[in-house]
């Protein structure tokens, strides 16, 4: 070992570099598998969104055909799943962004009594497994006699979302200049335009990523929802009823929507980003 | 109107309680308050008719000796299945997020953006799409059977590897997030200066690099195996009834059978046997540094 090491000292021997690009080239090699295996269910659902399947199950490839990008809607059942989803994702969103944006900001501003326990205490929801939580939930209902459907949905969602949104938007506001609110206050403006004009700016960008985080996050619930939603039926429920039934190549047609609309918000955001500098 | 320092002095003694109440409020009645309810059924008995029980609290500590006498395979094979799925999300994560962290250059960002797509198609439907690439009569089957890798009668569908992958691939993205944010802190100086110091890839990866990524390790293994070990889509999707994890027999017990005394008995020996798990492995690790 030490006479390399000297040997290497002495002059740093063209074997070493080798050895390094070849490292270097199986790394690469490693990380576009690694890419190309996130990819490959990613690329079955779109062609499998262009079958024609015979039987019920869109599991097997038949032939090609654009009827099912024509006829996208054509299962009520699966667009009004959709639908709810997006309304749940959507107001239970609204719901948490309130409440975990004050707690976030409140974590990062003040200073108070009780501030670790409170950190600490948003955490657990995230580190609690998700038939645990719905079960707890489904025990608190059945407790209380409520009848489990939208109403209880929409209290689930927003119990799971209100941790992620707090700590999102506490990491992307922790470690902001917010001297320059004694700045704008200095120059004359008042409270409410500098919250208008200086904070809020400055905050918005953390609740946009944490909102759209919490919106994926209720559009892609299962395991919660299948505990508390009775005989109500999101997307993701409904998917899973298909399962059991029948599968229509129109989930592959809607996921692969939804996946293009998230790759144009996505390259909207980077441009958009990359325009302001 | 008083001066603006003074009435924001006065109110900053309340107001922290006033921001942080709404969710704390929320978060205690749908949150903890389910939790004392779970503990509750977790100790009670079902009581009366078949058709119309009722829960009886009764101090009924018997519901965790059936738990943990019945479904100790279950439990078992759960922590197996979410124990493998960590290591392999860690081994398969660890070469993209170094490769996009210290290789990619100006294509860092829409590397990162490539990595989270896929997690825009929902979780069911990319678990269905890999039960149609392993099942029997698909291609993989057949090319491996060609090859001769896999016997003329096996599957690949519905065994323990195909639970274990799907697990694996469903989570791994709560893998590389977090040490693609831990590598692309380390300060390249350091690198460098273990270059120097005639330190070999081997040497720079055990002393400067896995130190230094250890969080991002930490939080990354935690996120992959809180939400493997209490999965049952992967086991019901992609496995067998030999693939059973306790999560299957959680969702089973309180939404078919209605067994809830012994549900709920089962969904706390989990939060235990997990909450264990992770003093454990935090400890070992010597971080406490988690966020």
């Amino acid at each position: 070992m030490t006479v390399a090491g000297v040997t290497g000292l002495s002059r740093p021997g063209r074997n070493f570099r080798g050895t390094f690009r070849l490292g270097d080239l199986a790394l690469r090699v490693a990380a576009g598998l690694v890419l190309l295996f996130l990819f490959i269910p990613i690329l079955v659902i779109v062609v499998f969104s262009f079958n024609d399947p015979a039987g019920k199950f869109n599991y097997t490839w038949q032939g090609f055909t654009l009827d099912n990008w024509a006829h996208p809607f054509k299962y009520p059942a699966l667009t009004d799943a959709l639908k709810l989803s997006l309304n749940v994702a959507a107001v239970s969103t609204a719901i948490a962004v309130v409440l975990g944006t004050l707690v976030a900001i409140a974590l990062v501003r003040q200073r108070f009594r009780g501030r670790t326990a409170v950190d600490t205490f948003l955490i657990l929801p995230l580190t609690s497994p998700e038939v645990v939580m719905g079960a707890s939930l489904l025990t608190l209902f059945l407790g209380l006699g409520w009848a489990t459907g939208y109403v209880t949905i929409l209290i689930a969602h927003v119990a799971f979302e209100v941790s992620f949104i707090a700590m999102t938007v506490r990491a992307r506001i922790r470690g902001f200049d917010w001297t320059l609110e004694d700045a704008s206050l200095d120059l004359g403006a008042g409270p409410g335009r500098t919250f208008l004009r200086v904070t809020l700016p400055l905050i918005v960008p953390g609740i946009v990523a944490a909102a759209m985080l919490s919106f994926a996050l209720s559009l892609d619930d299962f395991i919660i929802t299948y505990f508390v939603s009775g005989s109500t039926v999101t997307y993701p429920l409904y998917v899973n009823a298909a399962t059991k039934a029948a599968v229509p190549p129109q989930i592959n047609v809607l996921a692969t929507a939804i996946l293009l609309i998230s790759l144009i918000l996505l390259a909207v955001g980077t441009l958009y980003r990359r325009r302001r500098g | 109107m008083a001066g603006v320092a003074g009435s924001t002095r006065q109110r900053s003694r309340i107001a922290p309680y006033l921001m942080i109440l709404p969710a704390m409020a929320y978060l205690g009645v749908f949150y903890v308050v389910p939790f004392f309810s779970l503990l509750r059924t977790s100790l009670s008995e079902m009581v009366g008719s078949i058709y119309l029980p009722t829960l009886s609290f009764s101090w009924n500590f018997g519901n965790y000796a059936r738990a943990l006498g019945d479904y100790r395979e279950q439990i078992l094979r759960s922590f197996g299945y979410a124990l493998t799925a960590t290591v392999l999300c860690l081994l398969l994560a660890f070469p993209l997020a170094y490769v996009i962290a210290f290789k990619a250059g100006r294509f860092k960002n829409l590397l990162l953006g490539l990595v989270i797509l896929p997690f825009f198609v929902t979780f069911l439907i990319r678990t269905i799409a890999w039960k149609t690439i392993l099942a029997d009569d698909g291609w993989v089957v057949d090319a491996l059977g060609t090859v001769g890798l896999l016997p003329s009668e096996g599957r690949l569908l519905s065994t323990s590897w195909a639970v274990i992958g799907g697990l694996t691939y469903n989570w791994i993205i709560f893998m590389i997030l977090p040490l693609y944010v831990s590598l692309e802190k380390i300060d390249s100086r350091l690198l460098e200066a273990s270059r120097d110091l005639y330190a070999g890839n081997r040497r720079m990866f055990g002393k400067v690099i896995l130190p230094l990524a250890l969080p991002g390790v930490l939080a990354g293994s935690l996120l992959v195996f809180i939400p493997s070990v209490g999965d049952f889509i992967n086991a019901d999707y992609l496995g067998s009834t030999e693939t059973t994890m306790i999560g299957n027999v959680i969702q089973t017990q309180f939404l078919v059978v209605k067994d809830y005394p012994v549900a709920a008995a089962l969904s706390f020996v989990l939060m235990a046997l997990i909450l264990a798990g992770v003093l454990l492995y935090t400890r070992a690790l010597g971080t406490e540094d988690l966020v």
